[in-house]
């Protein structure tokens, strides 16, 4: 039995990363045998779920439950180094790849780096026979659909005439570097040497050709494929809940199962609004306060606090039903003090379990 | 807020630049303006917007600085355009702040603000001409790169603003922020905002809200002052993180707010550079 992949996908700072750790926690408590992959290396994190420290090995994690609970950070680097050896004609030119001065800076700078190695994860752990469920949490794209389309843009750039030209020069003696323009503008931007290790690169790259195309259209297949469901997480704040419902609906563009949405830290609606507040002689008698001063104040700051609250919980309501009207499942995770650690960890664990 | 510090500016008499780096627009949207191009837009006296595209920035850069005339055939320029900025790492951040860096350096403005992309990407930005430098080892792109880091490294000429909210991941990511822009940059760290706090209540509405008879009067009530209060205390406890992970940077800080752009100019408090 292959195992059911979660992938959690939102803008940065909406508490992905805990919740891709709750939805794990909930699942292994429910008797499953769950991985979660997360990106970031929040040590609260860690210390939420009670382990040490995560690293790219998976760390078991206490989950008070029938299931187990293992969790692992990506590791991009490592990611791209067993990919070019996996795909690599031969040893040595795998090494020759790994030795380019490029290659560095490529793996660790591009941000599609990330987003493609993330969804390469998703293809390498959807064969783990002893797993029921892996949760992917995904890297803080600047756009998120960054990362969906990160094995495309993968096979794009290997089918595309660019890879094609670039490598031209090595393939045919005949044609050289300054006979084409392009190349021409190019070499005079960046200079013949840095164009040569560019050409390098990515003439050893294309020998790999063959198989990266496989695998990113395999990555593709199992990303439609009814295996992978997707969870959007956000807060009900504008932006975040704006780009939420843009995500869901490129997401079903895509044919992507958008499973639910998870909208954080929601401020619920005060239960009776309309309560009238005492007179301030009536607060000064009872606090024994010889002036009044004092308590026109108080009572002020308490009117003041209520309608921001009021306020935010009647901008919160608004989004969430927007949010609602896109049709999937959303679970609401109430405001609660701790940002990242075990409190908030805990909530939304037992919200999303409830369904 | 970077919206909030360009008007600030430009109500001050300086000649503002705001330079959208996501291409979203939602500078533009939050001064009250259709979304901006790479041609700057007037938004208010004293206030262009434009939208970073580093195809354009390319096409003039090509135009100024190599005097190739502009070419009207786009596929050609599209193709060169994917091979530099795909297959040469740091090409296409340079470009954008190129672009930024040039405004400053021929004096159009008095002020370019710059609403950056998300953490993760704006050191690689700052970064880029310096990663340009160790990889090209000539060449006019490199040289380029120096006058670049003579404007970024200035103090006095570029400052970086962080703004973040006082919660603990936004915390986390500020201070690795800061700590990767000095390792890998030498752009000063010109201020953290904290934005969005809490002002909380007074002692004497604290007190007050903990009463049993004014709860059992009006329960809604003083849950939301002790609500403020406790997310207040939470707040504040997060600002000595802010103090350790980047000592010696002034923290500016903003009351939680509704307002959005022209707003929040008024909100902003004087020290900021």
């Amino acid at each position: 039995m292959s195992p059911r992949i979660t992938v959690v996908c939102g803008s940065g700072g909406v508490g992905k990363t805990t919740t891709s750790a709750a939805i794990g926690l909930a699942a292994a408590r429910a008797g499953e045998r769950v991985l979660v992959v997360t990106v970031d290396p929040a040590r609260r994190l860690a210390q939420a779920l009670g382990a040490g420290e995560i690293g790219h090995e998976p760390v078991s994690i206490e989950c008070d439950g029938p299931g187990t609970l293992q969790v692992s950070m990506l590791d991009t680097k490592a990611g791209w180094d067993s990919l070019i050896r996996r795909h690599a004609r031969d040893a040595a030119t795998a090494e020759r790849i790994l030795r380019n001065p490029l290659y560095d800076n490529i793996t660790s700078r591009f941000v599609d780096s990330h987003d493609y190695i993330a969804m390469e994860q998703v293809n390498e752990l959807s064969g783990r026979g002893d797993l029921d469920l892996v949760v992917i949490d995904t890297p803080p794209s600047r756009n998120a659909l960054d990362l969906l389309d990160a094995p495309r843009r993968m096979r794009e750039f290997f089918g595309g005439r660019l890879l094609q030209w670039l490598t031209l020069p090595y393939r045919s003696r005949v044609l050289s570097l300054a006979s084409r323009p392009f190349l021409q503008i190019a070499d005079r931007l960046l200079g013949a040497k840095f164009l040569g290790d560019i050409v390098e690169f990515f003439t050893l790259l294309q020998s790999m050709e063959a198989g990266f195309v496989r695998r990113a259209r395999d990555v593709e297949a199992l990303l439609t494929s009814e295996r992978v469901q997707f969870t959007v997480v956000t807060t009900a704040e504008p932006a975040a809940s704006t780009e939420a419902l843009h995500l869901v609906s490129e997401l079903r563009a895509r044919r992507y199962d958008v499973e639910r949405i998870v909208v954080n830290r929601v401020e619920p609606t005060p239960g009776s609004p309309a309560e009238s507040l005492p007179g301030a002689p009536e607060v000064a008698s009872r606090a024994q306060m010889t002036h009044e001063a004092p308590a026109l104040s108080a009572l002020a700051d308490i009117r003041h606090a209520h309608g921001r609250r009021t306020a935010t919980a009647a901008r919160h309501a608004a989004r969430v039903s927007a949010l609602a009207a896109a049709g999937a499942r959303v679970t609401v995770v109430n405001e609660s003090r701790a940002d990242v650690g075990a409190g908030a960890l805990e909530e939304i664990a037992t919200v999303v379990s409830r369904g | 807020m970077a919206c909030a510090l360009a008007l600030r500016a430009a109500r001050e008499g300086r000649r503002t630049l705001l330079v959208e780096m996501d291409a979203k627009g939602s500078a533009a949207a939050s001064l009250g303006i259709p979304p901006a191009g790479y041609e700057p837009v007037v938004a208010a006296e004293n206030l262009w917007v434009m939208s970073m595209d580093t195809e354009n920035s390319l096409r003039e850069y090509l135009r100024i600085h190599l005097r190739i005339p502009f070419v009207t055939r786009l596929g050609p320029l599209a193709s060169t355009f994917d091979f530099v900025a795909d297959a040469a790492p740091g090409v296409r951040e340079v470009l954008a702040v190129g672009k930024v860096c040039w405004e400053v350096r021929e004096g159009n403005y008095d002020l370019v603000v710059v609403d950056a992309e998300a953490s993760g990407h704006i050191v690689a930005q700052i970064s880029s001409p310096r990663t340009i430098k160790s990889l090209v080892p000539r060449g006019p792109l490199r040289d380029q790169t120096t006058w670049m880091l003579d404007i970024l490294d200035d103090p006095a000429r570029t400052g970086v603003v962080v703004v973040t909210t006082a919660e603990e991941l936004p915390v986390t990511e500020t201070g690795a922020l800061v700590v990767r822009l000095r390792a890998e940059t030498r752009t000063d760290v010109a201020c953290i905002v904290v934005n969005g706090l809490e002002p909380g209540v007074g002692a004497d509405a604290a007190a007050l809200a903990a009463d049993p008879w004014f709860s059992g009067l009006c329960p809604e009530h003083a849950r939301s002052a002790t609500a403020a209060a406790a997310r207040a205390a939470t707040q504040e406890a997060c600002v000595p993180e802010l103090v350790t992970a980047a000592p010696g940077v002034p923290l500016v800080r903003v009351p939680v707010h509704d307002a959005t752009g022209r707003g929040l100019a008024e909100l902003v408090g004087g020290d900021l550079p």
